[in-house]
């Protein structure tokens, strides 16, 4: 019995041991991230770290549609599980006024950030609120809603004549919303089984709202004033009912039953040969130049967000900036790993992996632009890219746009300027309900 | 009164004594219901009443019966509420329908019958999310099969908002119909012979047999399968949600899981949750009182 406690005590004394050795010897970051490739060329770019430094670095990720719920559910726990967290833009305003990431304002400063950075995305991504210089995180994942589409049906001799006859210009990737309609009722043809564009249409998350900012904001209008939060007169303004008119017109040319669609569908439209163009986010463009995943990958081209009519041109941001967990307990290692992601070496490293950088200099380079058919693209829409609300109840409002624009875009109910007005109202009361423009 | 533990069981002759039973399962169980139901289930009571929101380190100030006030009065809600409702009803009667209708066809000699009987049972076993994503594309418009088998051409089966919620209700009856069937299997072989005897002797058609004599007699065990698929359906969430983003197929859990965990209006969606257990409390009173009716009968 003696030698039976005495064994079991040793064992027990040399695990302790060998935890606390092991503890001692290897410093970690765990970083947080949706599951997708994204956050696989992080892990790898997580390797050349711990290649360089000795910090292990682990990118943990969970399915995309548990991510928020996963992450919110950890900070309100104020876990310790995670260091940094690659979050969504729009959870700027929750994850700092809920205290949940460490201010970076200093940081950024102190390390030039702004001057490496595509500005628009250190706009979106890292300040809130909008315009006041404080700063929590730094942009990581770049990215935005950009579109696909099939280059032997743009260059088919035939198709060229017959669209020249019909709208009197040359069949050309549209570089307006006007041009662009054309080509998408041109190429509809659902005897033929082909359709003239695949949009976002899914209104469980911001699927519909991206498809619908794209655009917006080409048209020149704004989702509201984001300093005094006033909306009427803005959201509903004339250019907005116009880009609303026009998103519904492109929606009757998309395939049947596109009432449900966001990404996953948007690639299958143009990997199943369904549509002339598609509208995705720059992210998922790769499986599109792959030919394992998509049989048309040689006749598949790429082009930014085209204008509204009056010359504008802008974008709906996606991507997310990477931020430092308040409740981490390695906070002085993540601002370390965040000094050595931002510098232009590791940049041009993180692009080269497949991640889409913000960096300027990278973004700049011609190696950058043509590593890719649609690297290009990717460049002249960073640029020149908006996002949605970043404020707390920020989820609010994107349900309150799902409730009234979908209806009308996707079953045509009403009209443009009725659901405009009504979005108006649901957004002026929430923001009135959280005390915001008073 | 407290009947004393019989230490003297045939249990305790094992070496295993009622008091241990009890310590061993029983108390764990209990705890394990506390922890994980009661205590939410209370604490969640508290949080309806009050503006908390679990996105921020904000204190959750108290606000009376404003969420519930403003939840009834809310008419999208009201929307959420009519389309569960209909959603019940149409799938429910479904499901007793096809359920009872299935389990007369096999409640009789017919060559293979286990192995049909298990074959039906399928449906129920699949995972919810997984029936959604494959009626999906079984719906879809363009490759799906119903439409190529059905000869509908380019039929919008979720794409079109007046047909949605028959689609997912459709799913719901498939899969949920071999439940019914299985209830209702048991309680049709437990109706006495003698009484169709009797009634073939009596000369009765087969409608005075079945209205008279197998009904009545199954009554009890399929209002039982009506009660669990009710509250089943009443709470449906994962073949809504796979299948369809239409505003009519928006069931009541969408909207409670889109306020609690997308918008994180943390205390308004206890409340809400509040509300539909309330609901689902009341339509089950009914029917339990009315399958005591029907068992007094």
């Amino acid at each position: 019995m003696r030698k039976l406690v005495t064994s079991v005590l040793a064992g027990i004394g040399l695990t302790l041991a060998c935890g606390t050795s092991v503890y001692a010897q290897e410093k970690s970051l765990t970083i947080f991230w949706a599951e997708w490739d994204p956050a696989n060329y992080l892990q790898e770019l997580g390797n050349e770290y711990e290649k360089q430094t000795g910090v292990k670095i682990t990118v943990e990720t969970t399915p995309w549609a548990d991510f928020q719920t996963k992450a919110f559910t950890e900070f309100n726990a104020k876990g310790s599980a995670y260091d940094l967290v690659v979050g969504d833009s729009q959870w700027l305003g929750a994850a700092s006024e809920g205290g949940h990431y460490v201010d970076l304002t200093d940081f950024v400063k102190e390390n030039q950030v702004l001057d490496k950075m595509a500005p628009a995305t250190v706009k979106f991504y890292s300040e809130y609120p909008g315009n006041s210089g404080k700063y929590w995180s730094i942009p990581a994942e770049g990215d935005a809603v950009g579109w696909a589409y099939r280059k032997d049906w743009f260059e088919d001799p035939k198709e060229m004549e017959a669209f020249k006859a019909k709208y009197g210009y040359d069949l050309a990737v549209p570089k307006t919303f006007k041009e662009m309609t054309d080509i998408a009722e041109f190429f509809n043809r659902p005897d033929q089984n082909r359709y003239g564009i695949a949009i976002y249409t899914q209104n469980q998350y911001d699927g519909l709202a991206m498809g619908f900012e794209n655009a917006l904001f080409s048209y020149g209008g704004e989702l509201g004033d984001f300093g005094t939060y006033k909306v009427d007169g803005i959201i509903n303004s004339d250019k907005a009912v116009a880009a609303a008119e026009n998103y519904r017109k492109l929606f009757g040319f998309t395939p049947p039953g596109w009432t449900n669609a966001f990404f996953v569908e948007n690639n299958q439209a143009i990997t199943e040969g369904l549509a002339a163009m598609s509208m995705n986010y720059f992210a998922f463009f790769p499986s599109l130049i792959n030919e394992a995943s998509n049989p048309h990958a040689k006749n598949t081209g790429f082009f930014a967000n085209p204008a509204g009519p009056g010359g504008e041109q802008f974008a709906a941001l996606g991507g997310q900036g990477i931020s430092v967990v308040s409740y981490s307990n390695n906070k002085e290692e993540a601002m370390k790993f965040l000094k050595w992601f931002i510098q232009d070496d590791t940049q041009k490293k993180w692009a080269a992996l497949g991640g889409y950088t913000c960096n300027k200099a990278v973004l700049e380079s011609a190696e950058f632009q043509n590593a890719t058919p649609y690297n290009k693209a990717f460049y002249d829409t960073m640029f020149k890219v908006k996002d949605f609300w970043a404020v707390p109840e920020y989820a609010e409002l994107l349900q309150q746009l799902n409730q009234r624009v979908y209806p009308y875009i996707v079953n045509g109910d009403g009209t443009a300027k009725e659901m405009l007005d009504a979005l108006a109202k649901d957004w002026d009361a929430t923001f009135k309900k959280y005390g915001r423009g008073q | 009164m407290i009947t004393p533990l019989n230490t003297s069981s045939r249990a305790a002759s094992r070496g295993l004594s009622d008091i241990s039973i009890r310590n061993l399962f029983i108390i764990p169980t209990i705890v394990f219901l506390i922890v994980f139901n009661i205590f939410p289930l209370i604490y969640s009571l508290g949080y309806s009443f009050t503006d908390f929101r679990a996105s921020t380190n904000a204190p959750a100030n108290f606000v009376g019966l404003k969420n519930y006030r403003e939840l009834l009065s809310d008419p999208y809600i009201w929307n959420n509420f009519a389309v569960t409702a209909k959603y019940v009803i149409v799938s429910v009667l479904g499901q007793v329908v096809v359920g009872f209708g299935t389990a007369m066809l096999l409640n009789r000699t017919i060559p293979l019958k286990g192995l049909i009987t298990t074959l039906l049972l399928l449906p129920m076993m699949l995972s919810m999310a997984v029936v959604g994503l494959f009626w999906k594309l079984l719906y879809d418009p363009s490759w799906g099969v119903i439409n190529y088998v059905l000869d509908l051409g380019k039929f919008q089966w979720l794409g079109d908002p007046k047909m949605a919620l028959y689609a997912v209700a459709f799913t719901d009856i498939w899969m949920w119909s071999p439940f019914v069937m299985l209830l209702s299997l048991a309680g049709l072989s437990a109706v006495p012979k003698h009484l169709y005897e009797a009634a073939a002797i009596d000369r009765a058609g087969p409608f005075y047999t079945f209205f008279r004599i197998t009904l009545p007699l199954v009554a009890p065990i399929l209002m039982i399968a009506v009660i669990f698929r009710t509250m089943e359906a009443f709470k449906t969430f994962d073949l809504a949600y796979v299948l369809s983003t239409q505003p009519s197929t928006e069931v009541i859990s969408i909207r409670l899981y889109k306020m609690a965990f997308q918008e994180w209006q943390t205390g308004r969606s206890c409340a809400l949750a509040y509300i539909v257990l309330i609901m689902v409390l009341a339509i089950t009173n009914i029917y339990v009182k009315y399958l005591n009716k029907v068992k007094e009968r």
